[in-house]
């Protein structure tokens, strides 16, 4: 049971507030959390904070602050997901999240949260149930077109790809039914993983950590029933055995309620009837045992003159991706010992660029195409940092240098193996064209830490 | 007859449902319900005649309407709009003047199932049947195979839900308790890794919970609680929290590696995090630890040095066996201290493990040069008592310099408190070198105040109820302070009543200090703090007195021995005697005295097994009024201290 909503932007103007119960002091409260938000110690966690007896919760979504109050002791998981859930709902209408959106779509958003929430209670969250109820329409800034390749989202991760979907494609409002019947009928479907590595100094691999989802964007009319094929060799647990070879593993796999499974066991096949707006049908986690070789290698080499207070770092960065793929917008963070003040650099390619900035090394390259080798050499001088001096340079780091972080984006490729074989729909389409199906592969770093 | 699938069956009954003219003959119209009936009993799909089945459903035959409810119940389900329709003639049915009648309508009523509820609804009922005290086991272990379900839920509000009310029912089975969590494992470690921060921290927070009474829970799962450079700071602080907590044999190499590695963070904030967290674990792997942070020091980092000479601090006095390591890691920090945390760790190390330290002598008259620009008075008391310290131990090197500190904060200093500590060494050091070393020669290390601090398991039962809620989330410590806050604001204005001390929520002794504070004034009883009775006095006093007043008070379970005895110290009941935690039977002894000079001699026995706790009350001078405030003032305590625990 909630008793305010609002939302603020990220600067901390109040773009939405309503109060459910009236049993709260009155719209300060959006300005009393933004000043307890920005005025808490280092130490305290901001998601829950309290003033008298009022506790306030929020998510930061797509730099965005969206805020429950309550005075009672709730279920933090519960309020959380009911957050989340209405970040994806504001998101489904509005086109996509964010300042802009949202005050724009002002009058969408009351409605919506009139129906979500009566008296602070839940009522329901299901894009079913909502879309009888919901008249306005989401006001989208410019005209949809097919030729804007300017933003990129998720769902268009790829947009530096040919022949695939406009990165806007994905994030436009739901339209309900009433409105425009020209819509399209688009359906996409991404499997996204997220990969936390953890490389130890020797190069031996300590931690692999693979978050995966298969998430569903729908503009189909609800109900129309959809099966997903899912590579054949798929297995969950360590024990299950199917196909030729090693299989397409992971450890542990949850499906949303409305997925139904008859056929997954036999053929790997998943059946749903998705309701409009986005919907996350599966998620799978692997760990320790990767199928494929990591996507990086980081070869470092220090040179450390202990006197002279000259550092000199080598970096080799390899990338075992098959030749065919490639790696974007990928970014090395190598932290460096204090008091740092020059850096001169040398590069494999043109289009790389390295800079220091807070206290660390950043190396941004643009695009590693796979089975290729790229280097860079840094040298840095380091006056602040004491040590005997008329030491030998030493090969061994001095402290604070590392561990180097990289982060990247692979289109096209997962990590874990697994790809979608087909996605079928059941739908008939009423005198339009066939629906649009939009099937997408994206891993991307979470953490990816190499010891040095 | 002809063969029919279930299709054509029930358009044939559809249509003799219909049938105006079935409809008019009585037993034609049961006839063919019947056969809706036996279809349905086949397995046949029937729902397809929901529709004139509420119809049927208003008529005077009893039968019929037996049989027509009977149908309902069974497809309410997959018809629940329909179903709803079928409500109104229930209702009415209610108010017929047929008992018969009236019961069938409430009954099949209450047997309307409708399909199930959406996670929130389901999460609401979780919580709504924390209220629900189950009659038997058999109905306990019912409900729990009910639950088991929901805690597959791909929803975690539900999980958690469905794991707080098994955790609560199942409160007299530990067994079943621990298996719920290593269930709710999985869940807990997938939100974890979630991609909502949010999320992540509250699990976080209940790992942390959950840990507490099984330290060995998430173990194997260490690496999942390592930190990523762009998580924020609040999720890294958690996870070094749990790092610690999780630590055991096979994984201390490798966590104290990853801590390590943060320790050179780039947050100042961070870093001293993980050094503190490096610390905590050196209470068990002392060795290893003591290294690491030796190392730290080498990177002659201000923020650094000073968290590790602090851990250092606490580290001796915790694990004695770690003091010669440490002396030798202690030169050259000086250098690179400027806080005053940090210059009284390293000054306390000094003043009581000088012999060790070479130049310990040379380092301390640095700041008894610089005492002048001192900023800190409590890096000056530090100084006072660590050179006095020191000088016991090495005379000659100290002693020209301890004239001139004492000189300094006798004449010039104008910090009182710091004066007065000069004022007391120096009076303290014309009493004699024997005095001297009576007064300062305390012990330099206590292990077993790590026994104490690292606080034994604590049972499920003692955070079930907690599970689920914001207190994990807030920390334990804070949401004492802010229920205190909110119970104040709402329970403030009329306080002063002892008989209705029953509070609602929970109740920390900080909380007893002030409202029982309040009330000896109220009933004209002042006990004196300064009450000072020796045992032997005591049992003196105790034997030669008879019982004043008797009576039993409610209790359950154990007693938490340092609770009660903090909070009778609150309100001026000195402990003279306790039985430790668990003895049977458990006994204590307690004295007050109030300002007339009445002593109150008290003995609390909690038998075994026994759901009662006995206090006698022993007077030295006859006198009513007194002894009643003083019953009720114990009896808020004991309340109090029943509430916290249960």
């Amino acid at each position: 049971m909630i008793s305010q909503f609002f939302i603020l932007s990220s600067k901390g103007d109040p773009l939405i507030y309503k109060d459910f119960r009236g049993d709260s002091g009155g719209r300060d409260v959006a300005e009393l959390f933004y000043r307890k938000l920005t005025g808490l110690p280092g130490d305290e966690s901001p998601v829950v904070m309290h003033h008298d007896d009022r506790h306030f919760i929020h998510i930061r979504h797509s730099g965005l602050y969206l805020v429950a109050t309550t005075s009672e002791n709730i279920s933090p998981f519960s309020l959380l997901e009911l957050l989340s859930r209405l970040a994806t709902l504001l998101g489904d209408y509005c086109g996509s999240l964010s300042e802009g959106t949202i005050s724009r779509n002002v009058a969408l958003v009351y409605e919506l949260l009139d129906e979500v929430l009566d008296y602070g209670y839940v009522q329901t969250t299901s894009m079913e149930m909502l879309r009888n109820f919901i008249q306005t329409e989401a006001v989208v800034s410019k005209p949809f077109s097919l030729f804007d390749l300017s933003s990129v989202g998720l769902f268009g991760a790829e947009t530096q790809q040919s022949k695939v979907a406009p990165s806007s494609a994905a994030s436009r409002p739901i339209l309900t039914s009433r409105s425009d019947q020209s819509q399209k009928n688009e359906v996409f479907l991404d499997v996204v993983e997220r990969l936390s590595v953890l490389i130890a100094s020797n190069g031996s691999l300590l931690k692999v950590d693979v978050q995966g989802e298969i998430r569903l964007k729908s503009f189909l009319p609800s109900g129309s029933e959809m099966r997903i094929g899912l590579t054949e060799e798929f297995c969950v647990g360590k024990s299950e055995l199917r196909g030729y070879g090693p299989g397409i593993r992971v450890d542990e796999v949850s499906f949303h309620s409305s997925v139904l499974l008859e056929e997954f066991e036999s053929h790997r096949i998943l059946r749903l009837q998705p309701p409009q707006g986005e919907l996350t049908v599966m998620r799978y986690q692997l760990s320790d045992d990767l199928p494929s070789p990591l996507p990086f290698r980081l070869f470092p080499s220090v040179q450390w003159d202990r006197g002279s207070g000259r550092l000199q770092v080598y970096l080799k960065l390899r990338c075992d991706l098959p030749p065919k793929s490639q790696a974007l917008n990928v970014r090395l963070h190598l932290p460096l010992p204090r008091g740092v003040v020059s850096l001169s650099q040398e590069l494999s390619g043109p289009e790389q660029k390295a800079e220091l900035g807070e206290g660390a090394l950043r190396w941004d390259l643009p695009r590693v195409q796979g089975g290729s080798q790229l280097s860079g050499l840094f040298q840095m001088d380091v006056p602040g940092l004491p040590g005997p001096p008329g030491q030998a340079p030493s090969t061994s780091a001095p402290l604070g240098l590392g561990p180097a972080s990289l982060s990247f984006e692979l289109p096209r490729h997962t990590c874990s193996g697994l790809q979608v074989r087909f996605l079928r729909l059941a739908f008939r389409p009423c005198g339009n064209a066939n629906p649009h199906k939009w099937v997408r592969h994206l891993s991307h770093s979470d953490a990816y830490v190499i010891r040095i | 007859m002809p063969y029919l699938g279930s299709e054509d069956v029930v358009k044939e009954l559809k249509k003799a449902l219909c049938n105006p003219h079935v409809q008019a003959d009585r037993l034609r119209y049961r006839n063919v319900i019947q056969r809706v009936i036996r279809h349905m009993t086949q397995g046949l799909d029937m729902s397809g005649v929901f529709m004139e089945m509420v119809k049927a459903s208003a008529t005077v035959d009893i039968v019929q309407k037996k049989l027509v409810y009977l149908y309902m119940c069974t497809y309410a389900p997959l018809k629940p709009d329909l179903a709803l329709l079928a409500i109104n003639t229930l209702c009415k049915d209610c108010s017929d003047p047929n008992p018969m009648v009236r019961g069938l309508a409430l009954r099949s009523m209450c047997s309307l199932r409708m399909p199930k509820l959406d996670q929130w609804g389901q999460a609401e009922v979780l919580n709504f049947l924390l209220r629900y005290q189950p009659r038997s086991e058999e109905e306990l272990f019912d409900i729990l195979n009910l639950l088991d379900s929901f805690l597959k839920s791909s929803s975690p509000g539900v999980v958690m839900g469905a794991t707080k009310l098994f955790l609560i029912l199942a409160k007299k089975f530990p067994h079943v308790q621990t298996d719920v969590l290593v269930q709710v494992k999985g869940p807990l470690l997938a939100a974890c890794s979630s991609e909502s921060r949010e999320l992540c921290f509250a699990a976080l927070c209940h790992v942390r919970q959950i840990l507490h009474s099984l330290p060995g829970h998430f173990s194997s799962h260490y690496k999942k609680f390592f930190c990523s450079y762009s998580e924020p700071h609040y999720i890294k602080l958690q996870k070094v929290e749990v790092l610690c907590e999780l630590v055991n044999d096979e994984n201390v190499q490798q966590v104290l590696e990853e801590l390590r590695g943060y320790c050179t963070d780039v947050s100042a904030d961070f870093a001293q995090a993980a050094i503190f967290a490096i610390g905590g674990i050196a209470r068990t792997y002392t060795d290893q630890c003591v290294q690491i942070l030796t190392e730290l020091l080498g990177l002659r980092q201000e923020h650094i040095t000073t968290v590790v000479v602090q851990t250092f601090r606490d580290l001796v006095w915790l694990c004695p066996q770690c003091t010669e390591a440490v002396c030798q890691a202690l030169p050259g920090c000086e250098e690179n201290i400027q806080d005053s945390e940090g210059k009284q760790a390293l000054i306390w190390l000094l003043g009581v493990h000088g012999e060790r330290i070479p130049n310990a002598p040379y380092v301390l008259e640095d700041f008894v040069e610089n005492v002048k620009s001192e900023t800190f008075p409590a890096v000056k008391m530090e100084l006072l008592t660590a050179l006095l310290r020191l000088f016991l131990s090495r005379p000659a090197e100290c002693q020209d310099m301890l004239g001139r500190l004492l000189h300094y904060c006798i004449e010039e200093e104008k910090d009182m408190a710091v004066r007065d500590r000069g004022l007391f060494y120096y009076r303290l050091l014309l009493a004699g070198i024997d005095e001297v070393k009576r007064i300062l020669c305390s012990p330099k290390s206590d292990p077993s105040l790590g026994l104490l601090e690292d606080q034994a398991e604590r049972p499920v039962n003692s955070w079930a109820s907690d599970f689920n809620t914001l207190v994990p989330v807030y920390g334990k410590a804070r949401w004492a302070t802010i229920s205190k806050y909110q119970w104040a604001e709402r329970r403030g204005p009329e306080l002063p009543n002892t008989a209705s001390f029953a509070t609602p929520g929970p109740l920390i002794p900080e909380e007893s200090k002030e409202t029982v504070q309040e009330l000896p004034d109220s009933e004209a009883l002042m006990l004196v703090p300064s009450c000072q009775l020796t045992a032997e006095y005591f049992e003196k006093t105790w034997f030669s007195l008879k019982v004043a007043h008797q009576q039993v008070f409610p209790w359950r379970g154990a007693v938490h021995p340092d609770t009660l005895q903090m909070a009778l110290q609150v309100v001026n009941i000195q402990t003279i005697a306790m039985s430790r935690a668990g003895a049977h039977p458990w006994k204590a002894y307690l004295g007050a005295q109030d300002d007339t000079g009445c002593l109150f001699l008290t003995e609390l026995l909690l038998e075994p097994e026994s759901s009662e706790m006995q206090i006698s009350v022993k007077q030295n001078e006859p006198r009513t009024e007194t002894l009643n405030s003083f019953i009720s003032v114990l009896e808020t305590v004991l309340g109090t201290i029943g509430d916290i625990k249960s």
